[in-house]
């Protein structure tokens, strides 16, 4: 590789610390504006602190409305730790299964999978809510947590994963020790796919905390929502009620950023090893 | 040839290697086909779920596009009738001149904005692919940050950056003397494809890192011995060789724009004068659909923008493949 030297080394240190600027800037606008009270907000330069006003925000943030932001927050971890576990436990096991077992109808499992990759997410909208609608799975938590759980993509994940990580020999060995097929999973395919365990929880568990479109159709009752759909529940009522909500919307939008920005960070290496194999294969 | 008599364990190592002709094939066959059906099982949770959440829907889609659902009451009182319409529903989504027009602007938007952000990426990854690697290792998780922050949050930032009332952006550019809006009707694409471009910036350029540094490196040591320069070779060698994840990103980017929804949809909360409720075409489906309650029209919409999608895909995965053979 070329290293630069000399002058090309400072060109190239300047723009990286421009691209991380415009990268921070705005996250930082976000840390300094929920500590100022509202008053501050609008009369003090965005850049720097004014008076700390953190903790009382936050109580005001937690209280308002008897507290329906926890909830909110509440709701989320439930629908992305359920979601996240059952897609695991089902694209691990049919990821192995595709990977290590030759039976008819496997090509065709596989053709289903890619091609459900080329299915637009807007397509399945409008159907899946009469399908849920008729089904009695509208307005209903499980709306949140069941469709989640049979990600295609996942299991194209779990199955390269599997092709290099589970030796066919050790499944014979074991085999040869008299263990069942169920068995086999269970002790050695799934400890030793636990690397891509990791990462489709992961992927999942953030795409669920992120997820919006589909709770604003699904969810009527404001006490089943997300945390997404509450914030903009708040966005729009702040701006055509006379009640300034813009201070609760910008503390809890750092609230609600904070555990996906430490997850991420502490789980690096998993969502990134996970983006390499979805764009390798 | 293997002759297995004893039962039991002995009996799986054959099992490999093939035992044709010896007496014990009929059950060794039989054990195969037990153990790959048993394999087969792990799959079929997926597929239970997969045929319900995802074939059904899509089944539903192309039946309901082709029906009429009618109040024969008036006020909507009365029942409703559900009649078979054919194709009306496409014929008259083909001629809606609102729906069209939204797939125009993100056509537009798409092919401005996903190319530029590509562009960009590259050029600040060939940069980084020359500075040293520990530098870049030191930058990576800052540059990584807006990837991190869940869209509908990225979203809120932006709207208040760009809000006259509490963001610093309208002070900034009045610095230089500009009056700017950015919530106006002239600058909301640029508002919105900065929000974009900083979402994505950062992570496609270290994706796009990291693929340059699996080139080999003897390749560019012939390159100079030839004499070719730094530039040549970052253009001759270095862009070709990531050009396969840069062509699949973009497409992966201008699927997702044809469908835009939720930042539109979060702008219309702040500025409903400028995104109208048929902004996108995602927009006016979800408007049809759970506004006017016409789900009927509101799938044809769907699959007329699946459709959409699809050939997009296909013309620039041709156009860009074609190049490279």
């Amino acid at each position: 590789m070329a290293e630069a030297r000399g002058t090309s080394r400072w060109v190239v240190l300047t723009v990286l610390v421009l691209l991380a600027m415009y990268a921070v800037v705005p996250l930082w606008w976000l840390l300094v504006a929920a500590t100022k009270s509202r008053s501050d907000l609008y009369s003090t330069s965005g850049l720097w602190f004014a008076d700390f006003n953190l903790w009382q925000n936050l109580g005001a943030l937690f209280t308002y409305q008897d507290g329906i932001f926890t909830r909110w927050l509440w709701n989320t971890v439930v629908y992305a730790g359920l979601g996240s576990s059952g897609l695991t436990v089902v694209a691990l096991a049919a990821g192995y299964g595709l990977a290590k077992y030759s039976y008819r109808g496997r090509g065709f499992t596989m053709g289903l999978i890619i091609g459900s990759f080329l299915i637009p997410g807007s397509l399945l909208i409008v159907p899946t809510f009469l399908l849920f609608s008729r089904i009695g799975l509208y307005d209903t938590i499980w709306a949140m947590i069941l469709p989640g759980m049979f990600g295609s993509f996942s299991v194209y994940l779990a199955k390269v994963y599997a092709e290099g990580a589970v030796p066919s020999e050790l499944m014979d060995a074991a085999r040869i020790d008299g263990a069942g097929e169920y068995r086999i999973f269970l002790s050695i395919g799934a400890r030793l796919m636990s690397t891509a365990a990791a990462t489709i929880f992961l992927l999942h568990f953030v795409a669920s905390w992120n997820t919006f479109m589909w709770p604003l159709v699904f969810l009527k009752g404001a006490e089943k929502w997300p945390v997404m759909l509450g914030l903009y529940s708040w966005l729009q009522r702040g701006t055509d009620s006379q009640y300034d909500l813009t201070g609760l919307v910008i503390t809890a939008s750092l609230v609600s950023t904070v555990p996906m920005v430490l997850l991420m960070i502490s789980m690096q290496r998993y969502w990134r090893s996970g983006l390499t194999i979805g764009s390798l294969k | 040839m293997p002759t297995t008599t004893s039962a039991g364990p002995g009996a799986g190592r054959a099992m490999g290697k093939g035992a044709a002709g010896s007496p014990r094939t009929p059950r060794l066959r039989r054990r195969r086909t037990v153990q790959a059906l048993k394999g087969a099982s792990l799959t079929f949770p997926f597929l239970v779920g997969f045929a319900l959440f995802v074939m059904v829907p899509v089944v539903m889609a192309l039946r309901e596009s082709v029906f009429a659902t009618r109040s024969t009451g008036g006020l909507g009182f009365g029942g409703q009738t559900v009649t078979f319409v054919g194709l009306d529903n496409f014929a008259k989504g083909f001629q809606d001149p609102v729906f069209w027009g939204g797939m125009l602007r993100v056509l537009v938007y798409a092919l401005v904005a996903v190319p530029l952000t590509q562009l960009l990426s590259l050029a600040c990854a060939l940069l980084l692919d020359a500075a040293r690697r520990r530098t870049a290792a030191r930058f990576r998780v800052v540059l990584l940050l807006p990837y991190m922050v869940p869209g509908i949050i990225a979203t809120l930032i932006w709207l208040f950056q760009y809000s006259p009332a509490v963001g610093p952006l309208s002070d900034l550019f009045r610095i230089f003397g500009l009056e700017l809006n950015f919530y106006s009707g002239d600058l909301v694409w640029v508002s919105i494809g900065n929000m974009a471009l900083w979402g994505a910036l950062g992570f496609n350029m270290l994706i796009l890192n990291g693929a340059l540094q699996s080139v080999p490196h003897e390749i560019f040591e012939a390159a100079r011995l030839d004499g070719a320069g730094e530039l040549r070779i970052a253009v001759s060698i270095k862009v070709p060789f990531v050009r396969g994840s840069l062509v699949l990103t973009s497409l992966l980017s201008i699927i997702g724009t044809l469908q835009l929804f939720n930042e539109p949809l979060l702008f219309r909360a702040v500025t409903p004068e400028t995104i109208t409720k048929d902004f996108t075409p995602a927009m006016m489906i979800y408007n049809q659909a759970f506004q006017v309650g016409d789900l009927n029209y509101a799938t044809a919409l769907s699959v007329i923008l699946a459709v959409v999608v699809g050939v997009a895909s296909a013309v620039i995965y041709r156009s860009t493949s074609r190049g490279q053979a």
